[in-house]
């Protein structure tokens, strides 16, 4: 179906029924009782879920697929969200020219970068990608500041031509007339479900991407870039230039990028030259690397365990630890509030860095190994013959 | 002229930084192999050791001073740092005073003791692992150091001052027959830099004059050789690590004054001391120094209006782009050796 195999048809209708289905599954509790806590079906975090699993989608094409580790895809995320906001300035709110040329000049700039970067292999390809995202960083806040309005950030004026917003239109990003921050909430019982606009409009380029992902995987093109990572030499030898796939496989994790950036100037119409710096390129590889690179899904679990994980965690603070444990001896209490909140709240980072290198060390596949693993040894328990079937690598 | 000169004396302090913390970075990549993306966070240990040392010397206990009163009438409570009432108030005084230089006893203990348990404790399990895993490891472990260091002294940078007696300047220009008052040097930085040479001098001979550092060469340059000699290489990598980690501590103690230390200091070092050990050639000793002064001194030149006029933005973007026509020309850099890590 859809071009696609029977298994990977399978992965794709789970991943667009977990997308459709998200305001519910993200709010899995009713929303007053002392569990409607962990709850995550805010609009702004499922957005976000999306977008960066589009990004992670597309950095996996690059770095799952031929093992190329860069550290410099926020600075396509940046180019992207600059150009959408400028495309809100010139042309109007509507997101579909914003989403559009955020594409095209992500790509152009990628075509720029990878051309040069991937001259080079290995480490030497980190640093340069490094290179390159920390000086589009620093132009943005100095010498581009006509282009990009520096620390400020860029953002909508008043004055703007907005040649294309007709006299009605919104004034927040829309699509023909929906406004993206809309969202229509339904309550059944005690649960409150909302169904933001923006996060479906997010979703459903991200299923498109994850087509695009799976039909890439599965091409004589995906082939060829694993080639490249298993080995690049062999590969030239048999009469391969590696280097117009590598290429490609920048751009188009590139021009993912770009559609991310895109989406995020449209559920805020703002863009600052943070997003571009270093860290923020750092937050997609250990998206992608927990999720498990090379993998399909790996990029999509990543995303949403972060994304989630960062939400509840930060939301934890204090005084909420000390009502959860008051349970506990007086003495005991206070340790513990304060083993944990080193953890929480503020602390969230601390957590994410030492998950980070957990799944480094312990899961170099990701959490889908892990599930893989969990999946074999429950499956060993049953049958005990199926030991050379059960040997799937990763596709990796 | 004197502006040029001015402006190559200014560089050279971060110079100095760059210089240090990419000879620690080569040190490990020569030895053990390993990219270690954690060597900013170990600067900024460093420079909290100075933060922990100001702290300790300063802890007072409190007295009741019947004889005066505060404004309220009650009698005044008198804070004496600890150190004063052992050595007397002069002598204690002083000792605060020069607690930036004196947490480098501090710093030794503490960065050895680091940079043993991370190569016992984790890296030591990576050198089989591709070179993409030993960054991405080393990159989680920076983050959970910056953060433990976030959570226990907060988030805003912590001055910590130089001695009172490095507090001026220096008229250098005076003294080497330019006019005075044109070159004028904070005194600090001059110390840093003096400081940088004297740990890099060491570095360098512990490596050629001890038979330590001797057989550390030998097994640079044929690991398996050495092994089969009978020397347990492996322990001597892993002193050899510890070294690198006391070399960035330094480092990162003595600039502490320079620029007051925030949990986040050590990920914008990292960042450009990459940059200084591929210019300078991967596994390169004299290379990284090299490199790390060479673009210290040019960042602070590109930062001449003369030179901004010309080309705007040159000055954020100088080192990068000369890594970038670096590695794009001669890939193994400066001075680095044919075929390692050439690809």
């Amino acid at each position: 179906m859809l071009g696609l195999n029977k298994k990977d048809f399978s992965l794709f209708v789970f991943v667009t029924i977990f997308m459709a289905l998200a305001p519910i599954i993200f709010n899995l509790f009713p929303t007053d009782s002392a569990l409607g806590f962990f709850n995550g079906g805010y609009p702004d975090m499922m957005q976000r879920f999306a977008i960066f699993a589009i990004f992670a989608i597309g950095f996996n094409i690059l770095f799952g697929l031929t093992g190329y580790l860069s550290f410099g895809h926020a600075a396509f995320l940046g180019v992207g969200s600059y150009a959408a906001v400028w495309m809100f300035k010139l042309l109007g709110y509507n997101i579909i020219p914003a989403i559009v040329l955020s594409i095209i000049v992500s790509g152009l700039f990628s075509v720029l970068i990878g051309w040069i970067s991937l001259r080079r292999s290995g480490i030497y390809f980190s640093i340069l990608t490094l290179a390159f995202a920390e000086m589009s960083f620093r132009l943005a806040y100095s010498v581009l500041t006509p282009l990009t309005n520096g620390e400020t950030g860029l953002q909508v004026y008043n004055d703007d031509p907005q040649i294309m917003a007709g006299a009605n239109s919104p004034d927040a990003p829309h699509l023909f007339g929906i406004k993206m921050n809309s969202a229509s909430t339904i309550n059944v019982g005690p649960w409150d479900f909302t169904f933001p606009v923006g996060y479906y409009v997010c979703a459903i380029l991200m299923l498109i991407s994850f087509y695009l992902s799976i039909r890439i995987f599965r091409s004589p093109f995906g082939l060829m870039l694993r080639a490249i990572k298993s080995n690049q030499t062999r590969m030239a030898y048999t009469g391969l230039n590696p280097r117009p796939y590598t290429l490609a496989a920048f751009v188009i994790s590139g021009m993912y990028a770009g559609l991310a950036g895109g989406l995020l100037a449209a559920m805020d119409p703002l863009a600052g030259a943070e997003r571009m710096q270093w860290t923020a390129s750092g937050e997609v590889v250990i998206m992608t690397i927990l999720g498990g690179a090379g993998t399909l899904f790996g990029p999509v679990l990543g995303a949403g365990t972060i994304k989630y994980l960062e939400n509840v965690f930060s939301k934890m603070n204090e005084g909420l630890l000390h009502s959860w444990f008051s349970f506990l001896p007086d003495w005991l209490e206070a340790p513990v509030v304060w083993l944990i909140s080193a953890f929480t709240g503020e602390g969230w980072h601390l957590t994410l860095g030492a998950l980070f290198m957990v799944v480094i060390i312990f899961l170099p596949g990701g959490l889908v190994e892990g599930f893989q693993r969990i999946w074999k040894s429950t499956r060993r328990k049953t049958s005990g013959d199926d030991d050379a079937n059960a040997k799937v690598t990763p596709a990796e | 002229m004197d502006a040029i000169f001015l402006q190559t004396l200014n560089g050279l302090d971060k110079g100095s930084a760059y210089a240090l913390i990419a000879l620690g970075l080569t040190l490990i990549f020569g030895t053990l192999g390993v990219v270690n993306f954690a060597h900013g966070a170990l600067f900024m240990i460093g420079a909290f050791c100075a933060v922990t040392m100001q702290r300790l010397l300063n802890l007072s206990f409190v007295t009741i001073d019947e004889t005066q009163k505060d404004f309220l009438g009650n009698p005044l409570k008198v804070e004496t740092p600890y150190v004063e009432s052992w050595f007397g108030p002069d002598m204690g005084a002083a000792i605060i005073n020069w607690s930036v230089p004196l947490a480098i006893f501090l710093a030794i203990p503490v960065m050895l003791i680091v940079g043993f348990v991370m190569e016992r404790g984790l890296i030591k399990h990576f050198y089989k692992r591709p070179h993409a895993d030993q960054i991405l490891v080393t990159f989680g472990l920076a983050i959970v150091l910056q953060e433990l260091v976030k959570a226990n002294y907060g988030a805003n940078p912590i001055p910590t001052p130089a001695p009172a007696a490095f507090s001026g300047s220096i008229d250098i220009g005076a003294a080497l027959g330019f006019d005075p008052n044109v070159i004028i040097y904070p005194a600090w930085r001059m110390a840093y830099f003096v400081f940088s040479i004297i740990i890099i001098g060491a570095v360098f001979s512990f490596l050629q004059f001890t038979t330590f550092g001797m057989v550390v060469r030998a097994g640079m340059s044929d690991r398996e050789t050495v092994g089969l000699l009978g020397i347990n290489i492996n322990r001597r990598f892993t002193i050899m690590f510890a070294i690198a980690a006391v070399v960035a501590g330094l480092a990162g103690v003595m600039y502490a004054p320079i620029n007051s230390p925030d949990y986040h200091m050590g990920m914008n070092f990292l960042v450009l001391s990459f940059v200084v050990v591929v210019v300078g050639g991967m596994g390169s000793l004299p290379g990284a120094v090299l490199a790390g002064f060479l673009l210290g001194v040019l960042e602070s030149l590109a930062s001449m209006n003369e030179v901004k006029n010309i080309l705007p933005g040159i000055d954020q973007i100088i080192i990068y782009l000369v890594a970038i026509i670096v590695l794009l020309t001669r890939p193994r850099g400066l001075l680095g050796k044919k075929g390692v890590m050439e690809d």
